[in-house]
């Protein structure tokens, strides 16, 4: 069903603002359009849509469909999947991207069954393959340990979701030109069958782990909440947040919203600082983009190590209360 | 209240990964010798969902499993946690399906069980992580669904479940009949009791091929694939780590402290 050359980018719109992965995701259809000589469209939903549309433009689309009806502001799979779908249907792009987030983990698989779309979910490169004229997708599988590249049965429009920080976005061009249309209908009521009754948000306040320049995280070798008061210490030093691995989300040591990983928050600091965190597939693939990690671990065959820059072993508690001496002091 | 689980047998997702291989020839892993597959951990836990829902309500849990390797060691597990019955859907043509098509033959099968209440998915199986079947069985079935649920409880005609999302949770009332996919946030699955094993170890699982749930030929297997894996590897993420070391833990600690203020942004 792919008749035409479009990358469709589903925009996200987070309190107000053009999200970053909507923003990362502009960036690489843009690069992936002017390879195929194929234009860049993109969906904003809600009711700050047409104020985000010119942003939309100065960031690589050439079309901007702003539906602005109330009813989407809130994420409801089941209206936002209805929009989409439509929106598919008619324009019938080549490529439809989301986000690895909530939205696209929930629409891309209803979207794609509904409309006989191929799809990759989890994507973290979708590149142009002039021999075929399609795309080729790599993603992670099997919790990270091994990496798959796919390609699309020829002609098959299809839906990828990318994982964060898998694209760059573009600089804003505010002379870019394009056309922005409204969506002036809201969702249809009938179609919403999950009804929300309520929402319960966990995010740890000040700066988000995705936007942190230093993560100190911890794993299972903390062994309670008291590591994790520890750490933190650590982390305020360095203007950093504290994260955590699969084991200490389960334990109810830490909120989930501190999960760094596949099925957690990826994650790109400067520096990553891994304590008590053997280095489980699904830990490594969300923080392994980041730019110096640090290992400590009293296990000197964790495979933390293996992708660590700088590690030592010992007892987090005989090193975490030195560092925190030694980092006041240099203060 | 009738509940059908979707359960698929998968290479053990804690396999560490100095055991894990890949034939990069033929793009498939290489399974350890002498290692069976287990039950994919998020659908142990959307076996768990229904048995607490059966144990509030009553009814039956109904286990489908699709594939020609594990399967009956898988639906055993979940006839020994508590499960009523079990279907292999076994037949070549389904060999190599993808998401869609393994949706599609799902769906083939409950429509052939007939009534249900609810269905329950893992979020996503532990091998190739997309996390597509329960939403495609959905949309085929056109019934509603809440994913990567964290709590299912079952009211008059309705379930109320809450599902994890990136900021925290939320909270749905969806119709019935739905399908909800299961998140680990949902707790552990129950270890099956010495009954339970003495129930499974005699319990016999039909298989249903193509002709017995009504599944064309083109929608099934290699036919109805929509991506093509053209390559699968191991990828190294390997640093060169230099250790700190000192007399004692304390030393090294102050030289990493030093060396962590070289680089910290």
């Amino acid at each position: 069903m792919a008749e035409n050359k479009t990358i469709l980018v589903i925009g996200e719109i987070e309190q107000g603002k053009t999200a970053s992965s909507t923003r990362e995701l502009l960036g690489g259809a843009r690069v992936l359009a002017d390879q195929t000589g194929g234009d860049v469209q993109l969906l904003l939903a809600g009711e700050a849509a047409a104020g985000l549309a010119a942003e939309g433009i100065a960031l690589g689309a050439d079309k901007v469909y702003a539906a602005g009806n109330a009813g989407y502001n809130e994420f409801n799979c089941d209206a936002f999947t209805a929009l989409i779908s439509g929106l598919c249907n008619k324009i019938k792009p080549a490529l439809c991207l989301m986000g690895q987030t909530d939205l696209g983990r929930d629409v891309a698989p209803r979207v794609a069954a509904r409309l006989g779309m191929a799809l990759a979910m989890d994507c973290i490169e979708v590149v142009f393959d002039a021999e075929s004229g399609g795309f080729k997708q790599t993603r992670p599988v099997f919790g990270g340990k091994a990496f798959s590249v796919l390609t699309t049965a020829k002609g098959l429009s299809q839906v990828n979701t990318v994982r964060a920080k898998s694209m760059k976005p573009a600089a804003a061009d505010p002379g870019r030109k394009g056309e922005t249309v409204t969506i002036a209908e809201g969702p249809d009521a009938a179609a919403i069958k999950a009804k929300l009754i309520e929402a319960k948000k966990q995010e740890a306040e000040g700066v988000k782990l995705e936007d942190a320049k230093v993560i100190v995280a911890g794993g299972g070798g903390l062994g309670g909440v008291p590591g994790f008061e520890m750490i933190k210490q650590l982390a305020d030093l360095l203007g950093g947040v504290v994260g955590a691995t699969r084991v200490p989300v389960d334990e109810n040591w830490v909120p989930l919203s501190m999960e760094i990983g596949q099925t957690g928050k990826i994650v790109s600091p400067e520096l990553y600082i891994a304590i008590g965190i053997s280095g489980a597939a699904q830990h490594i693939t969300g923080c392994i983009n980041s730019k110096k990690i640090v290992t400590i671990n009293r296990d000197a065959d964790a495979n933390m190590f293996k992708i660590s820059d700088l590690g030592l072993v010992a007892d987090y508690k005989a090193v975490v209360p030195v560092l925190i001496e030694k980092l006041k002091a240099a203060k | 209240m009738d509940i059908i689980v979707c359960i698929k047998p998968v290479l053990d997702p804690e396999l560490p990964p100095a055991k894990f291989a890949v034939d990069s020839k033929k793009n498939q892993v290489i399974p350890p010798e002498g290692m069976p597959f287990i039950m994919s951990p998020y659908d142990a836990l959307a076996v768990e969902a229904a048995l607490k829902l059966k144990e509030a309500k009553g009814g039956k849990v109904t286990i489908l499993t699709l594939g020609t390797k594990y399967t009956e060691d898988v639906l055993r597990k979940a006839v020994a946690m508590g499960a009523d019955e079990g279907f292999i859907l076994n037949d070549t043509a389904f060999e190599d399906s993808d998401g869609f098509a393994t949706a599609y033959v799902l769906t083939q099968a409950v429509k052939k069980i007939g009534t249900f209440d609810l269905i329950l998915c893992g979020r996503q199986a532990a091998d190739w992580d997309a996390g597509v079947v329960g939403s495609a069985m959905a949309e085929y079935l056109g019934i509603p669904v809440v994913v990567r649920a964290k709590s299912v409880e079952a009211l008059d005609g309705n379930l109320k479940v809450e599902r994890v999302t990136a900021g925290g949770s939320e909270l749905f009332e969806v119709p019935l009949p739905a399908l909800v996919t299961v998140s680990s946030e949902m707790g552990q699955p129950r270890i099956p009791s010495g009954r339970g094993i003495i129930i499974a170890a005699k319990k016999q699982f039909p298989k249903w091929g193509a002709a017995d749930v009504g599944a064309e030929a083109s929608k099934t297997g290699t036919a109805a694939q929509r991506n093509s894996l053209v390559k699968l590897y191991i990828p190294s993420f390997q640093r060169t780590c230099e250790m700190v070391t000192g007399k004692d833990p304390a030393e090294a600690a102050a030289l990493l402290a030093e060396k962590i203020l070289a680089i910290k942004p």
